[in-house]
């Protein structure tokens, strides 16, 4: 019962959407990219799509500097 | 293969190709220079910035250049380097809604602005305006060493040069060897997507 969230273990919550999911594991910088099992996952739908049990999740975010 | 390419195939196709470049400071500038230097035929570069003592320790400005808005120093030094290179500016600041706008006709662009959430806007506005133009940005370009991070995310037409556990520029120092290096594989990226493998 636990999802994988860029390489950390994480316990997996039954029902919670993608947007449940950021908030809980604290990723608030601005985001590009959301995968799960390598698809990726549209920003309008992060708040519809239940994150499965045992998937791997990749955020891909961005950070101030250029 | 490039392998197969000869040099002259190489440089007339880099000749014939063109590269926007969303803003002209540490990522840029540098990206900028680099693939002026490689031959690229056309560069559109927008900043709405002034050249400031303080970017000298990672944009590619000089002394002299102090007080100078960034697009026409940076047209000038391009210039000094190869003239050959069609270098297009527009000393404009890019907003949201509107993002795309001097980059319709290039074949890819770069992301080298500098906060977050003007990259995020950045990156998302051009691949839903302009889905099938490449986009290359570059993220976690503060501090120094570490070099062995930093890897290539591909993600549709979206190639971004990432490292995930490097500080915002806002908690760590911004300096040349880790922006530029940055810059370059932006660069390097340019190469690869318009040669191929």
């Amino acid at each position: 019962m636990s999802i994988e969230v860029n390489g950390k273990e994480v316990k997996w919550v039954e029902d919670e959407t993608v947007k449940e999911l950021l908030k809980r594991v604290k990723y608030s910088f601005p985001l590009v990219v959301v995968k799960i099992n390598d698809k990726v996952i549209p920003r309008s739908d992060f708040s519809k799509v239940i994150v499965p049990d045992n998937s791997k999740i990749a955020v891909v975010h961005m950070i101030s500097g250029g | 293969m490039v392998k197969t390419m000869d040099k002259e195939k190489i440089k007339k196709k880099l000749k014939e190709s063109s590269v926007g470049i969303a803003g002209a400071g540490g990522l840029g500038s540098n990206a900028a220079v680099s693939l002026a230097r490689a031959g690229i035929g056309r560069l559109v570069i927008v900043d709405y910035d002034k050249v400031e003592k303080s970017n000298l320790n990672r944009q590619y400005y000089f002394l002299n250049q102090i007080g100078k808005v960034k697009v026409k120093a940076l047209k000038d030094n391009i210039k000094k380097i190869n003239p050959s290179v069609k270098v297009e500016v527009y000393n404009e600041k890019l907003t949201k809604g509107s993002m795309d706008r001097y980059f319709k006709d290039v074949d890819v662009i770069i992301e080298a602005l500098d906060s977050a959430e003007m990259k995020t806007a950045f990156v998302e506005e051009i691949m839903h305006k302009l889905p099938k133009i490449p986009v290359i940005a570059a993220s976690g370009v503060a501090g120094y060493g570490h070099s062995e991070r930093i890897v290539t995310k591909h993600l549709g037409n979206l190639y971004m040069v990432y490292d995930a556990d490097a500080k915002s520029s806002d908690d760590d120092v911004l300096m040349a060897p880790r922006v530029c290096l940055m810059a370059n594989w932006e660069a390097n990226l340019v190469l690869e997507l318009l040669l191929g493998d």
